[in-house]
């Protein structure tokens, strides 16, 4: 990719978080899951896997050029292909489920529905505009899109983004099936992540085998 | 002729001994066979005195020609026609087209405003536009990104655009600007966001914003001063617009302005309808919320409220208030009022007096599960408790669903028939409260919705309805929601389109179809008739499925999950077999 159109899809939309002062239960989660060290709490339990994570992903606030490569494509005849990356936390049931907490405290459900979209596309089906292996996804929430998918950049955790990341995989079946959700506590009446149909995703700059 | 007139005037006959109603009014005013705003006039009748189109001849109507938009997406707009040209605006990225009717809709010129990208991210209910607005050789329309264009008819060059508002803050733009003494009058979509709703004033001819009224906040932030005089006493009190929300919320508090504005001119007042209040999860604020879902009278040269009324105090299922108010005057107990006409989201017609903000009536159209009728004392709509939200637990059957019995898509009155003709939807939902996080230019929802058809009767419906008996007339059933808008005309033919992309002409007075036609995709757009540069009287509709009904083709979205498209996926999973996206302009005509 050309400098040029990274920068152009840097300009996903930026966010800024605001409390208004009500004691009501939208602080609750600015309350649960603003102060990070809550969340990492329970990562003491899990920590030996954590330390040894292979992937070098910088915090939010990474420097442009060590952010994950985006697309495959790339000019000349070397193909750069995209590194695979495998995310621990697709074979942690716990992880996943706190995956989906935040996809839904961080209001994605609020544009992408339960995974079927709404204001942001399905992210369930097997179409991917942007690809599904997971640095890609999260290149996604971090960068932001251009056809508005908003940056979450500096606004969520490392630890809590490779959840999400899990989560949005498991959607459309592209994680351990014996760890996804289950059951949905909500009126939701969608396949469970863990009984999503089969089906081979594809990426848009990937050629099928 | 003569048997129309006879027809006409044994039906009125009929009426009158029914109803005791004289028909004061004069039955068709003077038509110049133009369509310059897309309600047709000031008054958001959508009517036309055209007549060449009759009751014994619709049959014979077929495609004069056809024009491509290009864009795939919801096509909401009404074809405005002036002159020999007419002019077409598309959702996103916001094309304004001129078509030459002289040479079967050549394109003389178009305008591209290029929003935004990440705006498409931000609206809520697909990337749909209304329409645009002519007066005085110019051209007046809004983008998605939040800018207010006025463009040359003649040429197709920019004169001005000012930019009104703020994606990143989660607001767009999908309303059809009215122009009245020179004010542009615009206002922002984006409740799902908990932005602040605002009508804005643009001057016409310099671009500069001359007033802004929001709908929450401190009374001088809403144009509330010494001439506002509410009917009712819930909505007399200092700054309201503040005390009736927990602290600080009503700066995200909603109650937008993306619907329909009229006119009148006797009195001097606008008229608009406010949305939602922000964050649809009631629990989260308690008190009225002033000044959303409701209707505010407002002075167009100085912005300064008249008089509001509040549809929905403590609106509990995202019923917005923003639906057409007709102005139109009706005999109301044997007196001629001036009234408001309207058919609002929570399911009730309502007939106000216009000059004051009094309910004269609200009678619900469809079944109505959420509410238990309108208080004509205290002007308040009465909730139904065992329906009311909590988080953490589902309601069942709440009806009318969120989208309301009637959502954007515009009637039509008849001074011929004086019917109201209504297309609108029939759904119920399952609603279930949960927490919600306000991060700005992210969606301030804390709810899961998932719709279906309400008490087992068919999704959609296009009816008439007569304000004075308060009754239904007639009735067509249609297996989607009718999502189209509809124009009534003086040859007694009404149009609207279905989700499905028939096109139907219909006899006025009895609801019989007289002529359909299927058109390359579901259709949602506001019909508009016309006399061509030949005489001939033509009617113009935009195909192209998508809106919030349709977005589950425009967006491609995945109906296993039925809280797409918030929850408006689940009531329309069958729609992909029935149509596909599109994005092209019909034109009709008698051979
Ligand atoms: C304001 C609405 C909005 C919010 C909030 C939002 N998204 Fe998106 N998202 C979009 C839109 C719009 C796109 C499509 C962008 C494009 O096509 O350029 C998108 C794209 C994506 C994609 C890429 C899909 C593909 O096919 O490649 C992923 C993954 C995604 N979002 C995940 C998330 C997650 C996780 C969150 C929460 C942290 C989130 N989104 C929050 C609107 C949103």
């Amino acid at each position: 990719m050309n400098q040029e159109s990274k920068t152009k899809r840097m300009v996903g939309t930026a966010l800024r978080f605001r409390s208004h002062g009500v004691a009501h239960p939208t602080q609750s989660f600015v309350r649960s899951c603003m102060p990070y060290f809550l969340v990492l709490l329970p990562f003491l339990f899990f920590s030996c896997e954590r330390e040894e994570r292979t992937l070098v992903v910088q915090p939010p606030s990474a420097q442009e050029a060590s952010l994950p490569q985006v697309s495959d494509l790339a000019p000349g005849p070397q193909h750069n292909k995209a590194p695979s990356v495998s995310n621990p936390d697709e074979n942690n049931s716990w992880m996943m489920a706190e995956g989906k907490r935040f996809y839904e405290a961080y209001n994605c459900v609020g544009c992408h529905a339960h995974g079927g979209g709404g204001m942001g596309p399905p992210l369930m089906d097997e179409k991917w505009i942007y690809g599904h292996e997971p640095q890609q996804v999260y290149a996604t929430i971090v960068e932001g899109r251009p056809n508005g998918m908003p940056s979450f950049r500096g606004k969520i955790s490392n630890d809590q983004l490779w959840e999400i990341v899990a989560y949005v995989r498991s959607l459309s079946g592209l994680t351990n099936q014996w760890a996804a959700n289950a059951r949905d506590d909500h009126i939701k009446g969608a396949p469970p992540p863990n009984s999503v149909p089969e089906g081979t995703p594809h990426n848009s700059s990937e050629p099928q085998p | 002729m003569l048997n129309l007139l006879l027809g006409f005037a044994s039906i009125a006959c009929a009426a009158v001994m029914l109803a005791g109603v004289a028909f004061a009014q004069p039955s068709t005013p003077a038509d110049d066979g133009q369509w310059t705003m897309p309600a047709k006039n000031f008054e958001n009748t959508r009517y036309s005195g055209l007549d060449q189109i009759k009751i014994n001849n619709a049959r014979d109507l077929r495609v004069a020609w056809t024009f491509s938009t290009g864009v795939n997406k919801g096509q909401e707009a009404a074809p405005l026609v002036v002159g020999d040209s007419m002019y077409v605006v598309t959702p996103y990225p916001n094309i304004l087209y001129a078509l030459d009717l002289k040479q079967n809709g050549a394109v003389k010129w178009k305008f591209e405003p290029e929003p935004a990208a990440a705006a498409q991210g931000v609206a809520c209910c697909d990337v749909v536009n209304r329409g645009c607005f002519f007066d005085k050789g110019k051209i007046f329309f809004n983008t998605l990104d939040d800018n207010v264009c006025a463009v040359d008819a003649n040429s197709g060059k920019l004169l001005w655009k000012t930019k009104v508002g703020e994606i990143n803050k989660g607001e767009t733009m999908t309303m059809a600007p009215l122009v009245v003494h020179d004010k542009v009058l615009v206002g922002n979509s984006g409740g799902e966001f908990g932005v602040r709703g605002w009508l804005t004033a643009v001057d016409a001819n310099s671009g500069k914003i001359a007033w802004r009224g929001y709908s929450t906040g401190p009374d001088a932030d809403c144009l509330i001063g010494s001439e506002f005089k509410p009917f009712y006493e819930s909505d007399r009190g200092k700054d309201l617009g503040v005390k009736s929300w927990p602290p600080d919320h009503w700066q995200i508090g909603g109650a937008t302005v993306w619907g329909w504005i009229s006119y009148d001119a006797a009195q001097n007042l606008i008229f608009y309808g406010t949305a939602n209040p922000g964050t649809w999860n009631p629990e989260l604020r308690p008190g009225d919320n002033k000044w959303a879902c409701g209707v505010f009278a407002r002075n167009p040269d100085t912005g300064q409220a008249r008089w509001f009324y509040q549809w929905n105090p403590h609106d509990e299922f995202d019923h917005d208030g923003v639906n057409e108010n007709i102005v139109v005057d009706l005999q109301v107990d044997g007196r001629t009022r001036k009234t408001l006409l309207a058919a609002q989201r929570n399911g009730y017609v309502y007939v106000l007096d216009r000059t004051t903000g009094e309910v004269l009536s609200a009678t619900p159209f469809i079944r109505i599960t959420a509410s238990k009728g309108v208080d004509l004392k205290t002007g308040r709509i009465i909730p139904n408790e065992e329906k009311k939200p909590q988080i953490g637990k589902v309601i069942r059957d709440v009806a009318p669903a969120s989208p309301g019995a009637k959502d954007w898509q515009p009637c039509a009155w008849s001074p011929r028939t004086h019917l109201l003709y209504i297309p609108h939807q029939n759904l119920a939902m399952d609603y279930e409260g949960v927490e919600a996080s306000y991060i700005e230019g992210t969606p301030y929802l804390g709810v899961n919705v998932k719709m279906y058809g309400n008490g087992g009767g068919k999704r959609g419906e296009y009816c008439a309805w007569d304000p004075v008996q308060k009754k239904k007339v007639w009735a067509i059933e249609e297996d989607f929601p009718v999502w189209s808008g509809t124009l009534a005309t003086a040859g007694d033919v009404t149009f609207y389109g279905t989700m499905d992309g028939w096109f139907k002409a219909v006899n006025a007075k009895t609801g019989e179809v007289l002529w359909q036609f299927k058109t390359g995709s579901g259709i949602i757009g506001q019909p508009t008739t016309f006399l061509g540069p030949d005489g001939k009287q033509y009617v113009a509709v935009l195909s192209g499925v998508g809106g919030w009904a349709g977005a589950v083709v425009s967006g491609d979205l995945d109906a296993r999950d039925p809280t797409a498209a918030l929850g408006f996926a689940n009531a329309m999973k069958d729609l992909p077999q029935h149509t596909a996206k599109g994005g092209t302009l019909y034109v009709f005509a008698l051979p």
